[in-house]
Parts: C-alpha cells; structure tokens; sequence
C-alpha cells in the first residue's frame, strides 16, 4: 500500500479539499432539513398551545407578544387566545434555569381570569425517570384550575402549596419557578393582550 | 474460501469476541450518559452505527490520498461532518429522539470508537472489510447499549421502552436511572458477558 508522502503541499491540499467537500455537504444538508426543522418546531407549538388554552379560533402563533423580562434571559413569549374576538386567554413561555440538569421551558395557559387552564412542558434535560416526571398527569393535575395569586407556587418543603415529585424536589422547584414566571408576565401583560385584537 | 470466512469474521467480530462496550470498553461518554432508558440507549446506538459506517466507508476510500502526518485531523473533519448531519437530519425528522440525546448527540465525534475504527481498521484495509467491520462493530454497540439501557430501565423505573409494568407511586431502584447505576449495571453485565463468551468458545 502506498501512502502519499506528507510533504507541505500535499497536506495543505488534502486537508483543503476535505473541509471544502464536508462544508459544501454540511450546507446542503442544513438547506434539506431547514424547512421540516421549522416545521416540527411550530407544529409543537401549535400542539402545545391547543393543549394549554381554552378553545380559541384565532391564530396565536401569530398574533405572539414578546416582551423583555427581568427574570428570563431571552424574551418571554406570550400568546394571546381569542374565541370570537372575546378575549378568553393566553398562553405564556415560562422558564427557569434552576432544574436539575438545567433550562425548563414550559408552556402555561392562562384563563381570562388568571386561573391555569393547563400546563405542557416544552423544553427540558431532567433524570429520566425522576424529573421527567413533571410531565406525567399526577404532577401537572395539581396545578390546573388553580390561581397563582391564592397559591402559593413553592413546593411544601420551602413552605408552598406544591407537591414535589419524589426524588426531584430541584426539578419541582424550577418548575414552580416557571410557572410563577409565566404568571407574572400573564398579570403584567394581560391589558396589552387584551387590545391586541383589532 | 478464505477470503469469505475472512469477511465473516471481520463482521462477527464486533458483536461478539470484540464487543465495543463489553469487551474493548470503548466510547463509553455515551454509553454511561445516555443509557437512562432502553429507548434512547437503542437510539444513540443506531446514530453511532451509522456514524461509523460512513465514516469507515469514506476512510477506506481516500486512505491512499490522505498524507499519514494530517490522517487524524482528516479523520476527525470526516467524522465531524458526518455527526454533524445526523444532528440536522434528527432534529428535523425525529424530534423527540434529539431532545432526548442532547448533548451526547455532538459528543459521538469524540466517540473513540469511531475514530478507533477509522485509525485501527478502516485506513489499513478494503472498502468491503470496512463496511462489515463498521456494521459489526456498530450492530455490538446498538445491542450493547440497548442491554444496558433496558437493564437500566427495569430496574430504575419499573418500565421497558417506555411501557410501564409497576404502578406509578411503586418503589423501583432509582439509583440504577441515576449516574452511578449506569457503572453499577455497566459492571455486571460486563462481568455477565464475558462469563457466557468464555464458556461457548
């Protein structure tokens, strides 16, 4: 077997040629896959936000505020629900970076009222088995139709109203965490939202 | 003659006599990280199998072309490209099997056991051989992770792929889902392996 002589040359140009075929495909690739990518995302969204808000008929997704907050990194996302042209709800991104193995990002529906219609975890890195919990019925049954101004969200260990999921009382607390986030921007952005419809 | 048997075994070596995990205790970042659950054990195995096969088969192919002082940083651009594809290709197709994997997705181009394959076999012998080499090798690691991540799962959650046979509130071995299990289990079914392999041959 002959094996090319590693002179300057030569491994200046075959390194070339390899990062210029790899990049050229790894473009090509990401322009093949950028569309379904866009797609699978909002289809969750969509999903999500059927799930969480009372029956609307409007489109949320783009009817979407994004306002700065204090408590998350990125802007908080809120969506705004209406079942003809009454205002019913909306549905916010709430996060916390305080869960076990990082970043949960949940979505909440929120009644026009403030109560929780329902919850869907979007993003999260929890133990499986442990915290992954969270999106189980038995963990999310407790916060719906509840209101986050007469409930406290801290689990029962730090003195609140939540039960902690065995074995993952950092996941619970980030999650209430995320839920009183979501709250928070919900009070605070609910006239906006209300006025969005014009 | 020869030559067939010759191909027979370079395939058949990596499920069994060379196991990747069980015998050679290779790449194990993945296979201790994401073996939580006998799913996403089955899911890194096959993104690290196919990983492998292309990389092998395009090694094989340009060996000749590739100066011996710049192999390893060629190797590793191949590799890179190919992971990197099958991150895109994942999130866009299979979701919820990339948030699942995460991190260990973009860690399978550290994997040694692709650029083991790719340095110790694939640079020095025939496209064909390789191919077989990266399938055998891929399919021992597929089966590997998918014991451990099932052993895993049976044990610490009381479910196998994803079908739960205890109540929820049942007491399981928790410690088997967190990262020591994945040692403790790792370590048996090892010992379990070799046990077998050593009687039959």
């Amino acid at each position: 077997m002959s094996k090319k002589e590693s002179s300057f040359l030569s491994m200046v140009v075959s390194l070339l040629i390899i990062t210029l075929v790899s990049g050229l495909s790894l473009g090509f690739v990401n322009d093949l896959t950028a569309g379904p990518k866009a797609k699978a995302k909002l289809e969750k969204k969509i999903k999500a936000l059927k799930l969480v808000l009372p029956a609307f008929d409007n489109n949320p997704v783009e009817e979407v505020t994004k306002v700065i907050s204090e408590q998350a990194k990125d802007s908080v996302e809120l969506y705004p629900a209406f079942s003809e042209s009454n205002f019913v709800g909306a549905a916010v991104i709430g996060s916390s970076e305080k869960g076990f193995s990082g970043l949960i990002k949940i979505m909440i529906g929120f009644t026009e009222t403030g109560k929780i219609e329902n919850i869907e975890v979007l993003e999260q890195k929890e133990t499986p088995g442990l915290g992954t919990k969270m999106k189980g019925e038995k963990f999310l049954k407790q916060f719906r139709g509840i209101d986050p101004a007469t409930y406290n969200l801290k689990v029962k260990k730090d003195g609140g109203d939540v039960d902690a999921l065995t074995g993952a009382t950092i996941t619970s607390r980030a999650f209430g965490e995320a839920v009183q986030m979501g709250y928070d921007e919900f009070v605070e952005n609910k006239e906006t939202l209300k006025n969005s419809k014009n | 003659m020869a030559e067939k048997i010759n191909q027979k075994q370079n395939f058949l070596k990596g499920i069994v006599k060379e196991n990747p995990i069980f015998v050679m205790l290779l790449g194990m970042c993945p296979t201790l990280g994401v073996t939580s659950s006998a799913f996403n054990g089955f899911g890194m195995g096959v993104a690290t199998l196919f990983v492998l096969l292309m990389s092998n088969m395009v090694v094989s192919l340009v060996k000749k072309q590739i100066p011996s002082k710049v192999r390893i940083p060629a190797f590793i651009i191949i590799i890179a490209s190919f992971v990197t594809i099958v991150e895109m290709v994942l999130e866009a197709y299979v979701p919820f099997l990339y948030e699942q994997l995460g991190i260990f997705i973009p860690l399978i181009v550290v994997n040694c056991l692709i650029l083991g394959r790719a340095e110790a076999f694939a640079s020095k012998n025939g496209l064909l051989a390789s191919i077989l080499d990266a399938l055998g090798m891929g399919l021992g690691f597929v089966m590997a992770l998918t014991v451990l991540g099932a052993t895993r799962e049976i044990l610490g959650s009381g479910s196998l792929f994803g079908l739960q046979f205890v109540p929820e509130n049942a007491n399981t071995f928790i410690l088997f889902i967190l990262p020591p299990g994945a040692f403790i289990a790792l370590a048996y079914l090892t010992v379990l392996f070799n046990k077998i392999t050593v009687k039959t041959s």
